[in-house]
């Protein structure tokens, strides 16, 4: 039995694959959005390859934020490293407050316009939220669990494998999935200096007053952000409930 | 056996654990007393190096435990605490099969294992092997967390404040079971609990350790009679010596010639429950059967208040 929830986001997905591969068909609901003769779906690229591009630009600058996160979460969180905490929260931390679009202005003279300087952009904004979970996942641990690990016998690999990366998996996802819905809105601004994104369909919207793509570049982005959250979030719950939370 | 000698652990300034020497002999349960913090988990966690010692040696079986790395010491120790310890994210079959599975058995043993641990602690391996802990009660979680410790056969289980969550209908099961385990397997047990009553029921023999020193090392009877120090006396309890003292003989030791009418007593029953059945039923003597049903002779209030005095 399908709950009204879930029900929501078939239909929504379901929409939204329509949207991609056949936008004329809701050309009648966009078309009270723009002015006569102007066309009322984005008629300068295909939404589907848009969409597919934007999502590959977040899935890469989100794998490589999880590889470096995680990895200081680890190295900070055992004994040899513990020293290092404060300086990889402190760079963590810069990576967060810098704006992504400053990060656009001084990339794009390095790296040249392009998918190069979003996906630095987006990589470094998704750091702080990975991070900080992975911390709090891998230092929050029962102690009793911990020293159960520890009297079974097993190295500091295995515990790190087999007892502490599994029991902190809900914390360390639910820093993914802020991470990826930061990045799935985020990366629109990279069209600015011309990577192929979502963002392109609402600037072309902008900049010639054309209301209609606004709305189904932001609609596309928003649906995609919260069906995405949606199965990171219900894959945090079944590996939860397994373990009693 | 165990051979702890001149064990001392010091954090900075403070001395936690001061030149403690003991012998823990094989086969036996040895219970370590005392109040909260006087150094009994330090020093129990000594033996298997989760705590490393300041200075001191611990041999097992005349080995000294700093011969091998920590964690294949530790896959030969049983190691049991409060709150059972178990990993949530595995099933039970999979936590008993813990160590084992970091020794490298194969799959067919361990499965063996577990089956023959589980039966033995009065779970159905069908039915119970498959769930995760929080689907356990707390009873069911303790001997999990004790089947786990005993799962590679190892020669000693270390105990520390095993029972100390659970309710006590279920923590003197818990003890029945922890006694007839160690029987079963020929277990060296050495346990940590600040309950008297527990060190009384279990130990073969009671370590008392006051302020990071082991202040006596004896037997209940003789500790009951003859406490080392003011501070043992008081651990006892005064108003508790008598009754401890008939709690750790069984009547098969009072039998007297002669009958008695009323109901008997099995002579397996500690003196205490015959005094008690006594005192209940207000008679002066109960009749005692041996375990073949068969009377074998009577226990009398007389006798067990003579048996039950101190020295004078």
């Amino acid at each position: 039995m399908l709950r009204l929830p879930t029900l929501f986001r078939l239909v929504a997905f379901a929409v939204l694959i329509a949207f991609l591969v056949q936008p004329q068909w809701f050309e009648p609901l966009l078309r009270p959005l723009v002015q006569e003769n102007a066309p009322a779906i984005y008629n300068q690229g295909s939404l589907l390859q848009l969409t597919l591009l934007h999502l590959r630009t977040v899935a890469i600058a989100t794998a490589g934020a999880i590889v470096v996160a995680l990895a200081l979460a680890i190295l900070v969180t055992r004994s040899s490293g513990a020293e290092f905490l404060p300086l990889s929260r402190s760079l963590v931390n810069i990576g967060q407050t810098f704006p992504p679009v400053a990060v656009l202005a001084l990339a794009v003279p390095i790296f040249g316009f392009g998918e190069k300087p979003t996906l630095i952009a987006l990589f470094l904004y998704g750091l702080l939220p990975i991070f900080e979970n992975a911390l709090t996942g891998l230092t929050t641990l029962p102690p009793s669990i911990m020293e159960a690990a520890r009297g079974t016998g097993m190295t500091g690999r295995q515990r790190l494998m087999k007892i502490e990366l599994p029991l902190a998996m809900p914390v360390i996802l639910a820093g993914i999935r802020l991470s990826v819905v930061i990045s799935l809105a985020t990366a629109t601004i990279g069209s600015t200096v011309a990577a192929r994104t979502l963002g392109e369909v609402i600037i072309a919207g902008l900049q010639s007053n054309n209301l209609a793509f606004v709305v189904q570049g932001g609609l596309i982005v928003a649906v995609l952000a919260v069906l995405i959250h949606d199965a990171l979030q219900a894959a945090e719950r079944s590996i939860g409930s397994r373990m009693g939370r | 056996m165990i051979e702890i000698e001149g064990i001392t652990k010091r954090y900075g300034e403070t001395t936690v654990v001061r030149d403690v020497s003991l012998t823990i002999a094989p086969r036996t349960v040895t219970v370590i007393v005392g109040t909260s913090g006087s150094g009994k988990t330090t020093l129990l966690r000594m033996i298997n190096r989760l705590v490393e010692p300041t200075s001191g040696t611990i041999k097992l079986d005349g080995e000294d435990n700093r011969s091998l790395p920590d964690y294949e010491l530790r896959r030969r120790i049983g190691y049991a605490i409060q709150g059972h310890g178990l990993f949530p994210h595995r099933t039970v079959a999979q936590n008993i099969a813990t160590v084992p599975t970091l020794l490298g058995w194969d799959r067919a043993r361990i499965e063996v294992k577990v089956t023959e641990l589980l039966t033995l602690f009065q779970l159905d391996p069908v039915a119970f092997g498959p769930r995760y802990p929080h689907e356990l009660s707390g009873g069911q979680q303790q001997r999990v967390g004790v089947a786990r410790a005993l799962a590679a056969e190892p020669k000693v289980l270390l105990m520390d404040e095993p029972f100390g969550a659970l309710d006590p209908i279920i923590r003197a099961k818990a003890q029945e079971d922890l006694l007839a385990i160690q029987k079963h397997f020929e277990t060296t047990i050495v346990l940590v609990t600040h309950d008297m009553d527990e060190a009384f029921h279990l130990a073969d023999r009671i370590a008392v350790m006051d302020k990071g020193e082991v202040v006596q090392y004896a037997t209940p009877a003789e500790m009951l009679v003859k406490p080392a120090t003011a501070f043992v006396e008081s651990l006892i309890g005064a108003g508790e010596r008598p009754f401890r003292l008939l709690a750790i003989e069984t009547v098969a030791d009072a039998v007297e010639p002669g009958a008695a009418e009323g109901e008997a007593i099995g002579s397996a029953a500690t003196q205490r429950e015959a005094l008690s059945t006594l005192l209940w039923s207000g008679r002066k003597a109960l009749p005692v059967v041996g375990p073949d049903g068969a009377v074998i002779g009577k226990v009398s209030l007389d006798g067990l208040v003579q048996r039950a005095a101190g020295p004078t």
